[in-house]
């Protein structure tokens, strides 16, 4: 198992390295805005530029920039410093982390308290009304995109502005401090968010639990626990359940992994300062040392997190041994 | 009185291609400490029968069944759920052919166990804990008490439908059903399990019904047999006679497609031609004449009803060949002839009495 873990998180590393070589190319075979010139102001003049240039090392070839970046990178964890404010982007990263963190969190548990039980719900009543009307909602959350469930969300139930005022609108998330230092203060502005986000992700759990418990529920080991005289509940739950629920620990873990790369899209409706607008923003304004944090910081998050679902395998199936 | 009463039994189940006839019109008994052995091809309704008995198919929502099972006294059709809940495990239960898949793979062998019991009895976990160990002993798993702690695939195919028959003997029942222990095991392992379920038949005085498509596999262990075709029986007599004197023409070809020490060297096994037929639409008259080389015109419109074989003891038969054309042929086939050769020696007499 430790050999296992260390051979992973040895592969991550070169996929790492991977990823930042293939961001820095694009970067720079495609035709995007010149840093230096976007920096200048509204009319700069060639010698600004130039000195621009210098500061930011865009003067030498792209391999020299690449090895200075990874250099930095390996030796001081240092990620560079922002093309357009001249901020650290670790600092950056690190101030945005815990809002995209809690929103995702926050998300995954929304989801999973509402998905879960309607997909077993709708499994146990396959066919009947209930098990219709939850695939039909399902279908519903699926197809509404963030933004638009977004916005009417606000419309109705946003503080302020909202027809009926229930939860904090949008950019109420707190200037200073984080879910630990100012708990209140963060979640009661992440309620809306983190249902808005939620809602399709739920729908897609709803399905997928019901598929996966009907798939488990004929297998031949469902039918010796009902030949043993087990209560049907004990047969849904305990033999059902456990093992119709290992996928969906997969999918969770991949689902959160690619959400703590930021999740632009709640992230910039509900105008909440996280990494998702971070790398939208620094994309827009071709800051590369920005796009390249962000980059490298949500690729570490979903293969941190495929280890972690694999680590986890071990111990739900018996059968999984590393 | 039987211990199990199987009466005009038809399960039925409602697709959307058409009404399935899995078990059409079925009936046998089997007394306390008897074994009956059910053979067919699959898609016989043999399977679905058994499951019936264990009330299984209340859980497939679209089965329609009648008839009447009758066990100890009770009838397992107007059963309720719960009661019949409590009997399945307990007083009847089933052991199934794939023993890989019909075990929880993410449940110790232990906890497989000892839930069988709990399910039934009111005892601490850890006397459920010694009774798994005993059962696991008494059907030959070595070291009992510490393989508890195993998973399923920690055993061999063998070993785990050892398991498998401890968990449906753990709890005394009255009647085993035995779906296909063997099929999916080794020739040798499948030789092991039938003599440890005749072995615990004889000590533990249990009821067996043992359904499979392999007539060798019935021989040593059974009492009666009955052979089923397209979801009825067609052919119903004591072990011996099926092998000595059978009359229904399905009967020999199964007979005579399973390999034998004792046949003549040389000597072809002879596949029964065709496929099993749909059950959705069955064929006309003997469901069985679309197979039949004996076959003659008035059968594609007669159904034969299951009827007592006038030299036989408890011996019936659902074929419309006369009595003594069926013996001539089956003489012939003994001989070593094939049906063609039997058809010819015996025909001119047979197609004269024809329709």
């Amino acid at each position: 198992m430790l050999r296992f873990i260390v051979r992973r998180l040895l592969w991550m590393i070169v996929l790492l390295l991977v990823i930042s070589f293939l961001t820095f190319i694009i970067f720079y075979l495609l035709p995007a805005a010149d840093p230096a010139t976007l920096r200048a102001g509204r009319q700069p003049t060639p010698e600004l530029i130039a000195t621009l240039k210098q500061t930011l090392g865009l003067d030498k070839p792209w391999y020299v920039q690449y090895w200075k970046y990874l250099e930095r990178l390996i030796f001081h964890f240092d990620f560079g410093f922002s093309y357009e404010s001249n901020v650290s982007v670790r600092s950056q990263i690190f101030d945005r982390l815990p809002a995209t963190a809690t929103l995702a969190v926050g998300g995954a548990i929304v989801w999973l308290i509402i998905g879960v039980p309607v997909g077993i719900i709708s499994a146990i009543k396959r066919g009947k009304a209930p098990d219709r009307v939850a695939m039909g909602g399902a279908l519903l959350a699926i197809s509404a995109p963030v933004y638009w469930l977004g916005l009417v969300s606000l419309y109705l139930f946003s503080k302020g502005i909202g027809k009926i005022g229930l939860f904090k609108g949008q950019g109420t998330y707190p200037n200073t401090g984080n879910v630990f230092t100012d708990p209140w203060g963060v979640i009661s502005s992440l309620i809306l968010p983190c249902i808005v986000l939620a809602a399709s992700f739920a729908a897609v759990y709803a399905r997928f639990t019901r598929g996966s418990l009907l798939e488990t529920m004929g297998e031949d080991y469902i039918r010796t626990a009902r030949a043993k005289g087990l209560a049907e509940h004990r047969v849904v739950f305990k033999h059902g359940l456990r093992a119709a629920i290992t996928p969906v620990v997969t999918i969770l873990g991949l689902d959160l992994g690619a959400l703590l790369g930021g999740a632009i899209l709640t992230e910039t409706v509900f105008n909440i300062p996280g990494i998702g607008r971070l790398a939208f923003e620094a994309i827009q304004k071709s800051d590369l040392p920005t796009i390249q944090g962000t980059v490298l910081l949500a690729a570490f998050f979903i293969i941190l997190l495929n280890l972690v679902v694999d680590v986890i395998y071990g111990f739900l199936d018996p059968r999984v041994r590393y | 009185m039987a211990l199990l009463e199987v009466d005009n039994l038809t399960v039925h189940f409602k697709t959307d291609d058409g009404i399935v006839k899995a078990v059409d019109g079925v009936s046998y008994s089997v007394d306390s400490g008897q074994a009956l052995g059910i053979v067919g091809e699959s898609g016989s309704g043999k399977s679905v029968s058994s499951m019936t008995v264990m009330g299984l198919t209340r859980f497939s929502g679209n089965a329609q069944i009648s008839g009447s099972i009758r066990f100890d006294g009770m009838d397992l059709l107007r059963a309720s759920n719960e009661d019949m809940r409590a009997l399945r495990g307990s007083d009847i239960s089933m052991i199934f052919q794939d023993p890989l898949s019909s075990l929880h793979p993410f449940y110790r062998i232990g906890d497989q166990l000892t839930e069988a019991v709990l399910a039934h009895r009111d005892i601490p976990k850890a006397r459920a804990a010694d009774r798994a160990a005993e059962m696991l002993d008494l059907v030959g798993i070595p070291d009992a008490r510490s393989r508890l702690k195993s998973y399923p695939h920690e055993f061999s195919g063998g070993m785990r439908q050892r398991v498998m028959i401890a968990m449906g003997l753990i709890n005394d029942p009255k009647l085993l059903i035995a779906d296909e222990p063997t099929t999916a095991l080794d020739v040798t392992v499948q030789a092991q399990i039938l003599d440890l379920l005749k072995r615990l038949q004889e000590e533990l005085n249990t009821a067996i019904v043992l359904i499979t498509h392999d007539l060798g596999v019935v021989a040593e262990v059974t009492n009666d047999i009955g052979v089923m075709y397209a979801g009825r029986i067609v052919e119903y007599a004591d072990t011996e006679t099926i092998f000595a004197a059978p009359e229904h023409p399905y009967t020999w070809g199964l007979l005579k497609s399973i390999p034998r020490l004792d046949s003549v060297r040389g000597d072809a096994l002879i596949p029964i031609p065709g496929r099993p037929p749909s059950l959705i639409n069955k064929p006309s008259g003997c469901s069985f004449h679309p197979r039949c080389p004996y076959v003659r015109e008035r059968h594609r419109t007669i159904d034969p009803t299951l009827e007592p074989v006038a030299t036989g003891n408890n011996h019936a038969v659902a074929c419309l060949l006369p009595t003594e054309t069926r013996r001539s042929l089956w003489a012939q086939l003994q001989e070593g002839s094939t049906p063609d050769e039997a058809l010819a020696a015996v025909g001119p007499a047979a197609s004269g009495g024809a329709s």
